[in-house]
């Protein structure tokens, strides 16, 4: 009798695990869709109110902000939101970039096309917000386009010892670097961005390499643009998020045993304790700190904790990693993914309530005839 | 029980003693080895091999073969050759004291750029020949005196880039940097009006050897292709083992039919019968048995003496002596047929037919023992019985037939001006000698240029000698130079050549071969391989003889085949016997070893022969190995310590007889150890490293002995087609096409081969972040899943650039080309062509760094009209322009579809002072749909969509793939290898450092995931993976991790194709053929099969005719033959005609026909 009603216990525990928990096995993923959604046949309160439910439990918690690189937790949405944040921090907010460069002259050996490529690729700091999109047929100005402007030539160092060898003593100019783009203000831009003045986020990226005689002389021009559109114009140099993992010991385990354990986890995920048990120390493995675990999977592989432990990650916590590339802090990146996507949620309704006004309008002529 | 505590407290005591030594020990060799392990093992000693490559080289064999024909066979070749007398005046003599080879000079030479040296870069951009004069000194009668003229020129000698005569020799990187060499660049090629031609190596049946073979109807033939510097020939002795005729013959080109062999060892003046049986015998009854009925068949013949078996070869010699008019006895013809062409390698001295009585007892021994023991006939294809011809031997033919070529001219032209009765001035033959100079000059040119080698004296013709260096790729480049062709025909489905022989091992790389119809006949070279040159073979019969041998002229059959007495062979040719053969072996490799004779000398001992084979020909295959004696390696710890403080250099090795280069034949007599743990007490030598089986582009693989052997292979193909970097000076060059990277990475796994011929410094490819997974289903077949944002960053982007050429001409009448200004904008008419000339500068050619379009003009070159009228040759020049010349546009215009920029412009001129603009054209290409990739695997596959980084799957760290590969490219190819790059790689990365994945060795795949569980990852390098699309975590594992990948040259800008309407071919109006003339797709023989069998004729009618060739041809009903406008002109008349649609083709058959008398005639009905 107490069997059946502990299993049934354990059935609702499983089924409230399988609904919450994404399940780690060791050749693969359970339960990996969520079913957190109206009308889905394991909702048993179909009356639910989401959005009271959601306000409950959704927060968002900042673990560790840098100007250009956080991390922030973002608890209670579904996948589908969390990506979606994802996707429009990689691909559609907007920045400036390199678009257009006009060459005057480059007797360097990069080529003209390799040495655009690569200027393009120059992250540089300028607020994107403050700009507009230059559209195809529209000709630059002070507020679609920042232009910036290389003169360089490479010349022999006459101060350079006569066996020298090391290019960086023997020439002066050898490596073309960020930091000779030089911002050409257009228009009023002096004024406006007087107090952050438009430049390369990093001066030290190499643009090209040269020797005596040659020169790069060329005017770059940088426009608007998102992601989608060219890697150049992403914000990111990655925005990810992974779930909050979860260590289950079903047992304690001890000894020489929780060592291994321990060893099975990256660092710091779990600690060995000792415990006070039954008139003597034991050694115990306690998990400390789940989060930092980076789930290699590496405890599912012995034996000896088959049955004792149960990896898992937790459905709704997402761990969100935004690493910018300089240009935008991380957290405006961040916002600015969330106000295009109620920008675009904002144009879906929009949409919506036309199509329905359509289709009821299309419905009252119907009845008219 | 109490031995064994002592023993144990004795262990510790010397440990505690000696901890300090072990641990050392221990750092030294990082495996801990155990007191019961009998060997050591030499830590690092592959670093021999870049020692070895370092005096070696990849290339070496070519270069010292012509190092060797330039300074060694160049003198024989003059010596023998050296005196040329008149025929008119006997007084006269001119005679060849010395040869050399001049420092490679520019053919324009004037004072003033003498000075900056001629490079081969200079060639290549001048389209000129890389090549050094030919100076001798000739002492020859001048009127009474003789005069003696130093460095007198008879022609120029094309040199091999990094030879000894080459400029290239010897020089630091930055002096080959000032040359615009590239250090990498291996050499050993030429360079021929400005391309880089390489003497591919030959594959051949070893000359002077005998060779056993049998067939399967039972006839056993044992054949010598004799090869001397006059003669070539191929002897047979022939058995047919049925028993209507058992009888052995002698089979040769010069004698019209088989003489039987008796008949030639009478000839030869073996009278006596017991005679000729005890050399072929030597008192074995069964031997005896087999051969007597040869002995009976003679006599029943009625030839006894000499004399008599003289006059019957005699009358059986073909007769192709035509200078001499006067008919010499038989006897005497046969005399001279068998002492200098039959087996004209064995000297006759004196009419002494000792040697080659014996040598012909010895063949016929051979035939006798395999007709008794079949396994005992030759194998063709094993590889000791092979010599490979290099550049410097094929050069040397070539030389000495031009030479020889030259001499008889010269000699003509001598007799005819010494017949001359009175001459005006004293006769100087010098002068002669220096007018036909570019007969060698340009016998030379022409055999490289165009690769047939044609040599008279030898009949010989071949073709297909010399190929392009392909500078497709570094590695391809690699490739050319290590290739060896055989003769084999190729469409011959034979599967012996092409099979991979045992004795390859080490020698011949076993990857490396193409696929089709010259797989197997087309090897490369492994890379410790070393092909030997000729040496010396005095100095070797000489010790031969001191260490106890018995010369041949003093034997007899009975001591011949005696037991324990075995035959002593010098390449081929019997010196004489030895009692002591094992003996007589260990001293002559004692003395190898001491450096007392020639390192590449071999001497091994064949006991089915019972003989010695001592070889110093050239063109054996060989390799270095460590010498083991008493079960020791004798390289060392201790040596290579010395060897990495560069204390000690390959040769050093050498030297000291502790590393010895055996050829396969001595490899065969050798017992070599793979690894220190399998020497024995028999072991002779051991492998200096088992990589070394695999050649240079085989090399380039990791983990390739993880892998299905024909993945390899397929590899191996691919690795020459990648996209990468070429030479250092790779942006110097003009060549008709390079394909360059624009961010090549090396690998990050990588091999030692890789590092040893510097593919890290030149690589081709990049580290591609690979998840190996389905995604989209444009995946399939190979496809590959290409990441946006990777492409956009710069993977996989590369640059195609070729070369325009514009010559300007001169022409006979002294018009010549000219460029012209662009003509004046509002001259030119409105429309799509009007910015034709807008890329032109004010000198008439496009300027650098310009945008070009198709069909824009690049040079803007004007051609005369009349190049036929000539001008007065006695106009003065200040007057040449008065002469006006008329001139028509010729331009030189960008015809690819694609738009391109000017890269570089060369202005030069060639030798004949035309002036040569090169126009490079450049063109930058990202990845797109199509674009062929292939890893390290033989694992090609062509991009199948690309898709935004967004959508791409990430892990827990953020990485998106920058490749996605679909994993049913894995189990049917098998390619482990592969998979393990990827483990190794993903711990590379993690840690920090390069992997290795050399071949039976390399990182191991345990260390491997041990380093990815150190750093929080899976240990199977499967990692949780989070799709792009959904957000929600795969349900399985994804494989990822970084994988070399290469960009092949097949792209699909290059190939892509459509066609509405276009042009037709002239003669049959039918749509023209192929990509490059804007062709049609065929609807060919099998597609029309299919539409007639389904019926659909009018469709039939729509493809083969309407959209093809229609025509409209007016046909008389009355006769049935076509005529024109509706006019019948057999009839005369326009009653009947009838007009009638069919295709071209058929219209152009019936007239075709009727024009060879056959009258096609068209019976019409209504349709």
């Amino acid at each position: 009798m107490s069997k059946r009603n502990s299993k049934s216990q354990g059935n609702a525990e499983r089924l409230e695990q399988l609904r919450t928990r994404v399940i780690i096995e060791k050749e693969g993923v359970e339960s990996i869709s969520s079913s957190e959604f109206p009308y889905h046949s394991s909702n048993h309160h179909q009356d639910i109110d989401y959005i009271k439910e959601f306000i409950k439990k959704f927060s968002v918690k900042i673990i560790r902000k840098e100007q250009y690189d956080m991390e922030f937790d973002l608890i209670g949405v579904d996948a589908a939101i969390a990506n979606a944040l994802r996707r429009i921090m990689i691909a559609e907010v907007p920045t400036m970039a390199i678009e257009k460069v006009y060459i005057y002259n480059n007797t360097s050996i990069v080529q003209d096309e390799v040495l655009a490529h690569r200027l393009g690729l120059i992250p540089i700091k300028a607020d994107p917000d403050r700009f507009y999109f230059k559209q195809a047929n529209e000709s630059p100005t002070d507020m679609n386009t920042i232009v910036f402007k290389i003169e360089h030539e490479c010349t022999f160092n006459p101060k350079a010892r006569e066996d020298e060898t090391d290019p960086q003593k023997l020439y002066i100019g050898h490596n073309l670097l960020s930091e000779s783009l030089t911002w050409i203000p257009k228009g009023d831009q002096e004024e406006q961005y007087a107090g952050c003045p438009i430049r390369p986020v990093h001066n030290d990226i190499l643009i090209a390499q040269m020797r005596p005689g040659q020169k790069i002389k060329i005017e770059a021009h940088c426009e608007k643009g998102i992601g989608k559109d060219h890697a150049k114009w992403s914000p990111v140099a990655t925005a990810s998020y992974r779930l909050m993992p979860e260590i289950i010991l079903k047992k304690e385990i001890t000894g020489d045993l929780a060592d291994k354990f321990a060893a099975c986890f990256t660092k710091g995920v779990v600690e060995v304790e000792d415990s006070y048990v039954e008139g003597q120390f034991i050694k115990c493995a306690k998990v400390v700190n789940p989060r930092i675990d980076m789930v290699s999977r590496e405890v599912l592989r012995h034996k000896e904790f088959e049955d004792i432990v149960q990896l898992t990650r937790i459905r709704d916590h997402f761990i969100f990693n935004v690493e910018s590339t300089g240009i935008m802090d991380s957290e405006k990146i961040f916002l600015d993914s969330v106000h295009i996507l109620q920008a675009k949620c904002k144009r879906l309704l929009a949409a919506l309530d036309h199509k329905l006004r359509e289709q009821e309008r299309d419905r009252e002529q119907m009845d008219i005839y | 029980m109490g031995k064994k505590t002592v023993t144990f407290a004795d262990e510790i005591n010397s440990e505690s003693h000696e901890t300090s030594y072990t641990k050392l020990k221990q750092v030294l060799s990082n495996k801990g080895k155990g007191l019961t392990d009998p060997v050591k093992n030499v830590e690092d000693k592959w670093e021999l091999l870049p020692a070895f490559l370092k005096v070696k080289g990849l290339v070496k064999q070519h270069i010292d073969s012509f190092n060797f024909f330039v300074e060694t066979e160049l003198k024989k070749i003059i010596r023998a050759n050296d005196m040329i007398t008149s025929d008119v005046d006997p007084a006269f003599w001119l005679k060849y004291h010395d040869i050399r080879i001049g420092p490679p000079e520019r053919p324009d030479t004037d004072h003033e750029t003498q000075h900056n040296v001629f490079t081969p870069h200079e060639c290549r951009l001048r389209d000129l020949t890389y090549s050094g004069n030919i100076y001798v000194d000739v002492e020859y009668v001048r009127g009474k005196r003789r005069v003696i003229r130093k460095d007198t020129i008879i022609g120029k000698l094309p040199i091999m880039l990094r030879s000894s005569k080459c400029v290239l020799t010897g020089k630091s990187e930055a002096e080959l940097a000032k040359m615009f060499e590239c250090p990498l660049d291996p050499g050993g090629y030429f360079i021929i009006k400005g391309t880089e031609k390489v003497i591919l190596i030959q594959e051949q049946l070893s000359k002077n050897r005998i060779i056993v073979e049998g067939d399967r109807k039972g006839l056993v033939q044992a054949y010598v292709t004799s090869s001397t510097h006059e003669r070539k020939s191929k002897t047979y002795i022939v058995a047919k083992n049925d028993a209507k005729n058992d009888k052995i013959t002698l089979k040769h080109n010069s004698i019209s039919e088989e003489i039987p062999i008796v008949i030639v060892m009478k000839a030869m003046g073996i009278q006596s019968d017991k005679e000729i049986a005890q050399l072929i015998s030597g008192g074995n009854q069964t031997f005896l048995n087999m051969f007597s009925p040869n002995i009976e068949m003679c006599a029943s013949m009625n030839i006894f003496t000499q004399k008599q078996a003289l006059d019957y070869i005699g009358s059986k010699v073909k007769v192709t002596r035509k200078i001499a008019n006067v008919r010499r006895p038989m006897a005497e013809e046969a005399l001279e047929i068998l002492s200098t062409v039959v087996l004209a390698h064995v000297p006759v001295k004196d009419l002494n037919f000792q040697p080659k009585c014996i040598y012909i007892a010895i063949m016929i021994r051979r035939v006798l023992m395999a007709l008794a023991n079949e396994s005992l006939v030759d194998d063709r294809d094993y590889v000791g019985n092979k010599r490979l011809e290099l550049a410097g031997s094929l050069l040397s033919l070539l030389f000495e037939d031009l030479f020889k070529k030259f001499n008889f001219d010269l000699k003509l032209n001598i007799d005819k001006l010494l017949k001359k009765p009175n001459r005006a001035s004293e006769f100087d033959a010098h002068k002669q000698l220096m007018q036909h100079g570019d007969c060698i000059t340009n016998g030379f040119v022409r055999a490289i240029a165009t690769g047939n080698w044609t040599l008279k004296r030898f009949k010989m013709e071949r073709a297909g000698i010399t190929h392009v260096l392909s500078r497709l790729s570094y590695i391809s480049a690699l490739g050319t130079m290590t290739r060896i062709t055989s003769q084999y025909e190729k469409t011959r489905k034979i599967s012996g050549p092409r099979a991979l022989q045992p004795s390859q091992w080490g020698m011949l790389c076993p990857a490396d071969t193409p696929e089709g119809e010259a797989c197997g006949l087309v090897k490369n070279l492994a890379l410790m391989t070393h092909i030997t040159t000729d040496d010396e073979e005095e100095p070797l019969k000489r010790l031969a003889f001191n260490l106890g041998v018995e010369d041949v002229n003093g034997l007899t059959g009975s001591e011949l085949y005696q037991q324990n007495v075995y035959m002593v062979f010098l390449n081929g040719l019997m010196l004489g016997i030895t009692r002591q053969p094992i003996d007589f072996v260990r001293d002559f490799r004692i003395l190898r070893r001491c450096g007392r004779i020639s390192e590449f000398v071999s001497i091994y001992v064949n006991h089915h022969h019972t003989a010695v084979h001592i070889a110093s020909d050239g063109g054996r295959v060989c390799r270095p190995l460590i010498i083991v004696e008493n079960s020791t390696p004798k390289v060392t710890s201790e040596h290579i310590k010395k060897l990495k403080q560069d204390k000690m250099k390959f040769a050093d090795f050498l030297a000291q007889g502790i590393v010895e280069y055996l050829d396969v034949n001595e490899e065969n007599d050798s017992n070599i150890a793979i690894y220190e743990r399998e020497i024995d007490y028999q072991t002779t030598h051991l492998e200096i490293e088992p990589f070394t089986i695999l050649g240079a582009v085989a090399g380039l693989i990791p983990y390739p002995h993880h892998n299905q052997s024909p993945r390899n292979t397929y590899q191996c193909a691919m690795g020459k087609q990648a996209i990468g970097a070429i030479a250092y000076n790779q942006l110097r060059r003009i060549d008709t096409l390079l394909y360059l990277m624009v961010y090549p990475q090396q690998p990050m796994v990588k091999t030692k081969t890789i590092e040893l011929v510097g593919y890290d410094k030149l690589p081709a490819g990049q580290n591609a972040m690979v998840a190996v997974m389905s995604y989209s289903g444009y995946d399939i077949e190979d496809a590959l899943v290409l990441n946006r944002a990777s492409v956009d960053r710069g993977f996989g982007r590369c640059q195609v650039m070729r070369k325009h050429v514009a010559l300007m001409k001169r022409y006979s009448n002294g018009s010549f080309d000219r460029i012209g200004d662009p003509p004046p904008p509002e001259s030119l008419p409105l429309g799509p062509s009007a910015d034709r000339f807008n890329i032109l500068e004010e000198d008439g050619i496009a300027g650098v760094g310009e945008r070009v379009n198709p069909g824009q003009v690049i040079v803007n070159r004007h051609t005369p009209t009349n190049l036929n009228t000539n001008i007065p040759v006695n106009m003065p020049i200040a007057n040449a322009p008065a002469i006006q010349f008329t001139w028509k546009h010729a331009p030189l215009t960008y015809k690819s579809p694609e738009t391109g920029y000017i890269d570089k412009v060369c202005i030069t001129t060639t030798e004949q002072e035309q002036t040569l603009i090169k126009v490079l054209i450049r063109q930058t290409r990202i990845p797109e749909l199509g674009d062929k990739f292939s890893s390290r695997h033989g694992q090609k596959g062509v991009c199948g969509i690309i898709v935004p980084q967004e959508d791409m799957p990430f892990t827990d760290s953020g990485i998106c793939p920058d490749i996605i590969m679909n994993p049913h490219g894995f189990p049917s190819r098998m390619t482990v290898g592969k998979m393990i790059e990827l483990l190794a790689g993903k711990a590379g990365v993690l840690k920090g450092e390069l992997q290795y994945g050399t071949a039976f060795g390399g990182s191991k795949v345990e260390d491997m995931s041990r380093i990815l569980i150190e750093h929080g990852y899976s240990y199977s390098g499967k990692d949780y993976v989070t799709s792009g699309i959904t957000g929600e975590p795969l349900s399985a594992y994804i494989f990822f991790g970084p994988v070399y990948y290469q960009k092949l040259k097949h792209m699909v800008v290059d190939k892509m194709h459509a066609r509405a309407r276009g042009p037709r071919a002239v003669l049959t109006r039918q749509p023209t053929e192929g990509r490059s003339r804007d062709g049609g797709l065929r609807l060919g023989e099998m597609e029309r099969d299919c539409l007639v069998g389904y019926g659909a004729s009018m469709l039939l009618m729509e493809r083969l005719m309407i959209s093809s060739d229609q025509f409209d041809v007016h046909v008389c009903e009355q006769c049935g033959l076509i005529g024109y406008r509706g006019w019948c002109q057999h009839c005369k008349s326009s009653k009947h005609m009838v007009t009638m649609q069919m295709p071209y083709a058929a219209k152009l058959l019936f007239q075709e026909l009727q024009s060879m008398n056959i009258v096609p005639r068209l019976i019409l009905e209504e349709y």
